[in-house]
């Protein structure tokens, strides 16, 4: 009988009744947004868990003594758990601590690198978190991290500057290349309701063409190469190391954390935050209150746009030093993932980042110390997406109701 | 076919909907069950719909104890629904919908739409209700969408029909025709459940009357009852019904609307050469049928529709053309008619919420950041002022009853001066405590010299609130009447008719309910 599926479970005195309903992914995507700790540590615990099984699969070993397995057992649990024990230390000692190494400095090099690598991953999570909160699904922080790869890095060679002044000219080249990218996708939404998911999807292509065809222009070839590869940034336009030479952490990292504290601080505490998050909610109560929404969605874009831009900034400026294919590497991709991980709040985002960052950082000593293929990595962040999705996902895909949340006050 | 349900509970969570309610329903009696939005009337008819499964108690059909698993049961067992919202597919004709789920097939499978023309065609003339069996429901008004439900469950032989809130979407005259139905029906030897909040309508129809009120059977009632009675034993404590009102005494004009017209997307006139005005200290109603252009008026003197042409003064400054924030700084209050669409932000506490059209400014926002302290004593100030029952101003807009969110977005527009007050269906499904409450304020805001708009589709609200009455349809005002004009006059007005040709048809025929008027204890018409 069709009526039955009208009734949701609630009781009359609650439930009021949504407006124009948004669509079936706009919920999924918010509803992995907001889905709660329980769900995210469940969910990382269970890929962690999901990944080991094909660790052990792709051991040799373990494949070998698969085929004997009734006869002698113990040597087969025995080889899946050498196989998992020691992919997953040797990912620990890669990216935390490594107490083999001979010196300290050494020692402590994995957790450096961890959060060199965090560092992109935060700023363009950040990004990506004030969209998710304002209602607006950018894709594109691909596209934002590699135009503002690209202008830092021009701006960095190019420029003849004093030392302090060329940092601060080329992250703000950075940023703004990055915010204007997004601002596109923005001002086509705002101006002609276009689909932001489509927009910065397309503009993430062009980003990485025009890269590609930028490397090869004179302005950014090095003199007398024919590699696609930039001229060397100044070194007044690089990131300082934080700790010394020794290590590739810089003082881009602060300036990720720092952008947290302001994130927050806009989001929760500020007037266009406010605007933001109200029209991330419910755009028709903010127009009838008197928000101007299309301009609200053009100043979220650019705002995330020129975070996802800061992802590239310190990449060319901290750790790579030229432009080259692959700077950007799948940064803003793996963004989407840090911000749905840290449920868009800028605490989250950094955890989420340093998590992702850990996984990088010590998936190439994985892959030499104990065979696994290094791809299990990417694994494990499909699979903490896909765990952290699939509860709304099934609910949105066979729309099924939403559980009863909280009963009326 | 008798009804009778022993101890029926129902309950959701920690929250006890129905409360062991015990109830006969005799045959062939209209049997009232009165109470307020949230009593859980809706949730013991779909228990008995089989919709539910009760938690405890049970139902007996004749003295038999039944068993439903689903409303197939219950429609085979005779317990026919009309649900509050249609279940229509408003694309297929009167007979597709009717058999719909029973469809009579001949034997190579294929539906057999003559048998179904036939049936529709015997009900309607044996009760008269001048249903073609081949419209498209779409093409129908609402009265005649509503005897196609009825047609439905008495092609099914409901010998029980069960009515959710049928008059909330209809004319007073359609509710006369309604009314007429459910007497020949109950004559017929059809038991009727009429579930309504409309004590009018209840004295004019019931034979017995149940109460309602915190999912528990607070008692029984003979039509004979006054309404003040039934409404005292519906809310648990005395009330008084209409609005206690002087008279006005309207100031200088202070909204001038002239010639206002909005045509669609494609080109549909939505508004036509709407023309009126508001003085200070005066409420002007705007009655109409839902659809007619109400909403489109007062959004178009939000500034939501910059498309429209015309004039619309306030105070003299033009307010057409004017960006929304533009106009609500003019001193315009605002409140919409879907509240939690277009008033509020389910997600955003109530702190949050009072601040949606002021956040940018004084005492809320120092420079580029919120004043939070000052958003919570404000919050918790209007909390008080507006009686907004809450644990905490940082609950949820989601959390809070209709009735307390409605009080927000009131508080929230009440709370700075104003030159103009719209409000569209202030009231709209909130419960009697909360209507006493927010008419009170709407009179208060006039008393102070503020101009208000009130859009109705409740005529009972209607002739609560106005001093005059400018009656909508198909977007042109077809008259501005004094605010005492009979309900008759205004029912035909809505139907279309200028008010000369209603005056005279309503001479000839007065309706149940205008008679009731008439005998009524409370002759201005109490909002319930």
């Amino acid at each position: 009988m069709s009526v039955s599926s009208e009734h949701a479970p609630a009781p009359e005195a609650k439930a009021p009744e949504k407006g124009a309903a948004p669509s079936r992914w706009t919920t999924a995507l918010r509803d992995m947004a907001s889905s709660s700790a329980t769900v995210i540590i469940f969910a990382i615990l269970g890929a962690l868990i999901l990944a080991a099984v094909l660790i052990a699969a792709a051991d040799p070993t373990v494949q070998k003594t698969a085929g004997y397995i009734f006869a002698r057992p113990a040597d087969f649990f025995k080889a899946v758990w050498d196989s998992v024990s020691g992919a997953y230390s040797a990912l620990f000692r890669g990216a935390i601590y490594n107490p083999d190494a001979a010196t300290f400095a050494r020692k402590i090099k994995p957790i450096t690198e961890t959060l060199t690598a965090a560092t992109p991953l935060i700023f363009a999570g950040l990004g990506l978190g004030i969209g998710f909160r304002s209602g607006i699904f950018n894709i594109g922080a691909q596209g934002q991290v590699v135009l503002g790869a690209v202008v830092s890095a021009y701006f960095g060679f190019a420029f003849n500057l004093p030392v302090v002044l060329h940092l601060i000219v080329a992250i703000i080249g950075g940023f703004l290349a990055g915010g204007l990218w997004a601002g596109i996708a923005g001002f086509l939404k705002a101006r002609f309701g276009a689909n932001e998911v489509i927009v910065t999807i397309m503009l993430n292509s062009i980003a990485g063409f025009l890269m590609s065809y930028l490397l090869t222009t004179t302005a950014f070839m090095r003199p007398g190469s024919n590699n696609p590869v930039s001229q060397r940034v100044a070194d007044t336009a690089m990131f300082p190391k934080l700790l010394g030479q020794d290590f590739r952490l810089h003082w881009g990292f602060v300036l990720a954390l720092l952008a947290a504290v302001a994130v927050w601080w806009l989001m929760e505490r500020s007037v266009l935050g406010y605007r933001f998050r109200a029209v991330g909610f419910n755009p028709d109560a903010a127009r009838t209150a008197g928000i101007k929404v299309e301009r609200m969605y053009l100043y979220v874009m650019l705002v995330a746009g020129g975070l996802a831009g800061m992802g590239g900034v310190s990449q060319t400026l901290g750790t790579e030093g030229v432009l080259q294919e692959g700077v950007a590497g799948s940064i803003g991709f793996d963004a989407i993932t840090v911000a749905l991980l840290g449920r868009s709040r800028p605490a989250g985002i950094v955890g989420a980042a340093i998590l992702f960052g850990a996984l990088r950082a010590g998936s190439p000593l994985m892959q030499t110390d104990s065979n696994t293929p290094i791809d299990i990595v990417q694994v494990v962040q499909a699979l903490v997406v896909l765990l952290i999705a699939a509860p709304p996902l099934v609910r949105a895909i066979f729309r099924l109701p939403v559980p009863l949340k909280e009963v009326a006050a | 076919m008798k009804l009778e349900l022993r101890g029926v509970t129902k309950r959701f969570g920690k929250f006890t909907a129905n409360d062991s309610i015990d109830l006969v329903i005799e045959p062939g009696q209209v049997h009232a069950l009165l109470g307020e939005n949230g009593a859980g009337k809706s949730t013991l008819m779909n228990v008995i719909y089989g919709l539910y499964d009760p938690d405890g108690g049970e139902i007996l059909l004749d003295d038999a104890p039944v068993n439903f698993a689903g409303p197939g049961d219950a429609m085979a067992a005779g317990i026919g629904m009309v649900h509050q919202h249609f279940m229509l597919v408003p694309v297929f004709t009167v007979a597709e919908n009717v058999i719909l789920g029973f469809e009579p097939t001949g034997k190579s499978g294929i539906i057999n739409l003559k048998e179904a023309r036939k049936r529709v065609r015997e009900i309607s003339d044996r009760f008269g209700f001048n249903i073609d069996p081949d419209a498209l429901v779409e093409d129908l008004p609402v009265g005649a969408q509503q005897r196609v439900e009825i047609i439905k469950a008495l092609s099914r032989d409901a010998k029980i029909l069960i009515l959710d809130e049928p008059t909330a979407v209809l004319t007073p005259q359609e509710t006369d025709e309604l009314i007429g139905i459910m007497r020949q029906l109950r004559d017929s030897g059809t038991s009727i459940v009429f579930i309504t909040h409309k004590l009018r309508e209840v004295k004019a129809v019931a034979d017995k009357i149940t109460v309602i009120r915190r999912g528990k059977v607070v008692g029984s009632a003979d039509p004979t009852a006054t309404e003040t009675e039934l409404a005292s034993a519906m809310v648990g404590r005395s009330v008084s019904l209409g609005v206690e009102k002087s008279p006005a005494v309207p100031a200088e004009t202070r909204l001038a609307v002239e010639n206002l017209t909005l045509l669609s997307d494609n080109g549909v006139p939505l508004l036509e050469g709407v023309s009126f005005d508001v003085a200070s200290g005066e409420i002007l109603a705007i009655a109409g049928v839902q659809g007619n252009g109400q909403t489109e008026l007062t959004e178009t003197i939000l500034g939501s529709h910059p498309s429209a042409v015309g004039s619309i003064k306030l105070s003299g400054k033009e307010l057409l053309g004017q960006s929304i924030r533009g106009v609500l700084d003019s001193g315009v209050g605002f409140v919409p008619e879907d509240r939690s669409k277009d008033g509020l932000i389910a997600d955003f506490s109530i702190e949050e919420n009072f601040i949606l059209d002021q956040h940018d400014r004084e005492p809320y926002a120092k420079g580029l950041s919120l004043d939070l302290a000052a958003i919570e004593d404000a919050a918790n100030k209007y909390i008080e002022q507006f009686d907004v029952r809450t644990q905490s101003s940082k609950a949820l807009g989601s959390q809070l009853s209709g009735g307390n969110q409605q009080k927000v977005v009131l508080a929230r527009e009440l709370s700075r001066p104003l030159q103009l007050f719209i409000a569209s269906q202030p009231t709209r499904g909130l419960d009697v405590g909360s209507i006493e409450f927010i008419h009170k304020r709407i009179v208060a805001e006039r008393d102070h010299g503020t101009a208000v708009i009130i859009v109705s589709t409740e005529l009972d609200e209607v002739l609560a609130l106005a001093d005059r009455i400018a009656v909508m349809y198909e977007g042109k005002i077809i008259g501005i009447v004094p605010g005492n004009t009979s309900r008759d006059i205004l029912g035909l007005m809505m139907a279309g008719l200028p008010y000369d040709e209603a005056q005279a048809e309503a001479d000839k025929h007065t309706t149940i309910l205008a008679a009731a008027d008439e005998d009524s204890d409370n002759p201005i018409g109490g909002a319930l």
